[in-house]
């Protein structure tokens, strides 16, 4: 309930803002001209699928971003100016995307650009934004954003990367779990850039790979793929797929028992979609960037969780939601560290970033700017919760290092 | 595991597949008849239909929540969905009886929207998780390999439900009127019977239908806003394949397009959406009206 509560009232908001960008354009043009370089709020462009399956997760996202603009605002923010953050819904439709991010940056001139969700899309905010010089700081997995073809001097990616991801998680399931493999994957580039990442960690320990099953995205029903990959009785099944795929095709493996003889393993295994999924995930394994119980051991993580439990009635961030708090914060002490707005100077800065935000160790690397940061490998639980979203049992991590991405020159940046 | 094989498939496996697309037949079957039900009477293409599905989930789960009851819920969520239908035939849709097929059309898919929004504010966006009841939990062996228990149930269930829509339409007299109505509005009404009353009530029906079927998939993929969206989709191609109008149509073409489902994802998983999309293309190639369809008709 609450969620359906707070996004009317963002939308509101949004409808509201523009209504009033509508009214007056004179009058904002005066203010932008005043903002530009000096005075003036810092904008920052956020644009997520608020609509669309992914509604869930973005919602989650503007929450922690708004919470990264409120303790920048209360700190006094930067030479006296606050930041403020344009929320717009990307409705997970790049040409979408694409259009709202051109409105931000041409008419409501905001300085930096953070923000996104599913592949495709942020790969064209980013095409969007690189043409045109701006800073867009990437929160949503991606291969593709980090290789020359599609990265620009201004691109930054603050998400893992699906290489990360599935890597962390074959190194950790494969050696444990067992040799014979089967893939059940969506089939567009999230899916094949996970199942890349397993086949590559499973090369150490000679996976054999007995189906790679594509199903498109968004089926309604996996049930019609099961019984062959029951019949194969593999050691591990790896769902590379995101979202309600995931939650709807670990429902369906789980009814058709194949956790009998197999696990079950996600790449990315979100909070959101545990707790959609209810005790269907019991027992599945994956990976994820953030996981609120990270407060037991790290303290920005209990700091970050207790200003959002703060805000938000008791909740707690999810995944995603911490990648949109992470994501406009690294902008934002980037231009301390600057000492500036200006675009060439926010990247120097942002690349020399050392920063410890919620989660432990992050930085970008020079080459590509790539978020390094650690991988968390969880198992999902439905037994023994001392809250309704204890949902995950941490069962290990694998540290921030550049060993675990791939090389810069494999990824066409010149050294 | 058998050692005949066809096509390189055990047999086991090609006969465990058959029964997979039975049981999402079975959701198929339910879905398209309520469609075809009230496109076949009163000329209404209820675009609405899908987002009765999920509002049928979300009564049935929300009941379930309380009552802990599947049963009571499998009662209850068409009983819901009835009465939704029969207040939005009587504001919404009879004001636009004599104006073709597009007003209707518009307006069931605008309410499509305003029902998937409201669900939204009242529950979220995150979905509620859900899953078949204690007792039809786990998987059984068939013979030829483990199946979930909940699917068998269902193709059993939905054979029931339609056994009993058949014998109400084909056997009782009611059922006479609305068979009657379908073929010839104007006569049933000069001999006398309100004809808008038999709309109302086949209205009703048809979205008790899709309650039903919402509440029954339920457990198959949990519950959220848009889980009716691409059943529309599936329930149209079953009408369009039936014959739009035709009950045995609807039952039949459920069943095969669930078969081709789970036959298709066997030898190419990535062609499975286009390939209900190709034998709707196939069998409007070979008859235009669908396989048992005929003008105007409850067949």
């Amino acid at each position: 309930m609450g969620t359906g509560f707070d996004r009317r009232r963002l939308l509101q908001g949004s409808a509201a803002a523009s209504a009033l960008a509508l009214a007056a354009p004179a009058l904002l043009r005066s203010a932008i001209a005043q903002g530009g370089s000096t005075g003036g709020p810092i904008r920052i462009g956020f644009p997520v699928p608020l609509t669309g399956a992914f509604g869930a997760e973005a919602n989650d996202q503007v929450r922690a971003a708004q919470l990264a603009v409120k303790a920048f605002n209360e700190a006094g923010g930067f030479q006296g100016r606050t930041a403020e953050l344009l929320v717009r819904d990307d409705k997970l439709n790049p040409g979408e995307a694409a259009t709202r991010t051109l409105e931000l940056i041409e008419k409501d001139k905001v300085n930096f650009l953070v923000g996104g969700l599913s592949a495709a899309v942020t790969l064209s905010i980013n095409n969007v934004a690189r043409e045109r010089g701006v800073i867009y700081n990437s929160i949503s997995q991606s291969d593709a954003i980090n290789e020359a073809k599609d990265f620009g001097r201004t691109t930054f990616h603050e998400a893992l990367n699906p290489h990360m991801t599935a890597g962390a998680v074959g190194r950790y399931v494969f050696p444990k779990s067992g040799k014979r493999v089967a893939f059940l994957s969506a089939d567009y580039a999230y899916g094949h850039e996970m199942m890349r990442g397993f086949k590559r960690a499973g090369e150490a320990s000679g996976i054999e790979v007995v189906a790679d099953i594509r199903h498109p995205i968004g089926a309604s029903d996996y049930s019609a793929f099961l019984p062959r990959i029951a019949a194969l009785k593999p050691d591990v099944l790896c769902l590379c797929n995101f979202g309600r795929d995931q939650v709807v095709s670990i429902q369906q493996a789980t009814e058709f028992g194949l956790k009998r003889n197999t696990k079950l393993v996600a790449p990315v295994l979100l909070f959101t979609a545990r707790k959609a999924g209810g005790d269907a995930f019991d027992g599945v394994i994956g990976g994820t960037s953030y996981y609120w119980r990270l407060e037991d051991s790290v303290p920005s993580a209990k700091a970050f969780n207790d200003r959002f439990r703060a805000a938000y009635n008791g909740a707690v961030p999810s995944d995603y939601g911490a990648l949109g708090y992470a994501g406009v914060r690294s902008v934002l002490e980037g231009v301390k560290a600057a000492g500036s707005v200006e675009t060439d100077k926010v990247v120097a800065a942002m690349e020399a970033l050392k920063a410890d935000f919620y989660k432990g160790p992050q930085s970008f690397r020079k080459c590509d700017h790539q978020s390094v940061q650690s991988v968390l490998i969880v198992e999902a639980k439905s037994k023994d919760m001392k809250t309704p979203d204890d949902v995950f049992t941490i069962l290990g991590t694998e540290g921030p290092d550049e060993r675990f991405l791939r090389g810069c020159d494999e990824l066409g940046h010149k050294a | 595991m058998s050692a005949i094989t066809i096509g390189g498939f055990p047999l086991d496996l090609l006969a465990l597949q058959l029964v997979t697309g039975i049981a999402l037949g079975a959701i198929y079957v339910l879905v398209g008849i309520g469609l075809s039900l009230i496109f076949g009477l009163m000329n209404v293409v209820n675009f609405a239909h899908g987002a009765f599905f999920m509002v049928g989930a979300y009564v049935g789960v929300f009941l379930y929540g309380y009552t802990g009851s599947f049963w009571l819920s499998l009662v209850a969520a068409p009983l819901a969905m009835g009465l939704l239908g029969l207040a939005v035939e009587r504001v919404l849709v009879r004001p636009l009886y004599g104006r073709g097929i597009d007003d209707p059309l518009l307006l069931t898919f605008g309410l499509s929207y305003v029902m998937v929004e409201s669900v939204r504010i009242a529950f979220g966006l995150t979905g509620l998780p859900f899953g078949a009841p204690p007792e039809l939990r786990g998987a059984v062996d068939i013979g030829i390999g483990y199946f979930p228990l909940y699917r068998l149930f269902l193709i059993g269930f939905a054979l029931a439900v339609v056994g009993a829509l058949w014998l109400f339409i084909e056997r009782t007299p009611f059922g006479l009127v609305i068979r009657a109505g379908a073929r010839d509005p104007q006569i049933v009404q000069v001999l006398g019977i309100e004809i808008t009353k038999i709309w109302l009530a086949v209205f009703a029906l048809g979205c008790a239908l899709a309650g039903l079927a919402g509440i029954l998939a339920a457990p198959l993929q949990g519950v959220t806003p848009e889980m009716g969206i691409p059943v529309l989709a599936e329930a149209f191609v079953v009408t369009v394949v039936g014959g739009m109008g035709s009950l045995a149509g609807a039952v039949l073409a459920g069943l095969i397009v669930g078969i081709v489902v789970a036959m298709t994802s066997l030898v190419a998983p990535d062609m499975t959406k286009m390939a209900i999309f190709a034998l709707m293309a196939l069998v409007l190639l070979v008859r235009p009206r669908g396989l048992l369809g005929r003008a105007g008709a409850l067949g």
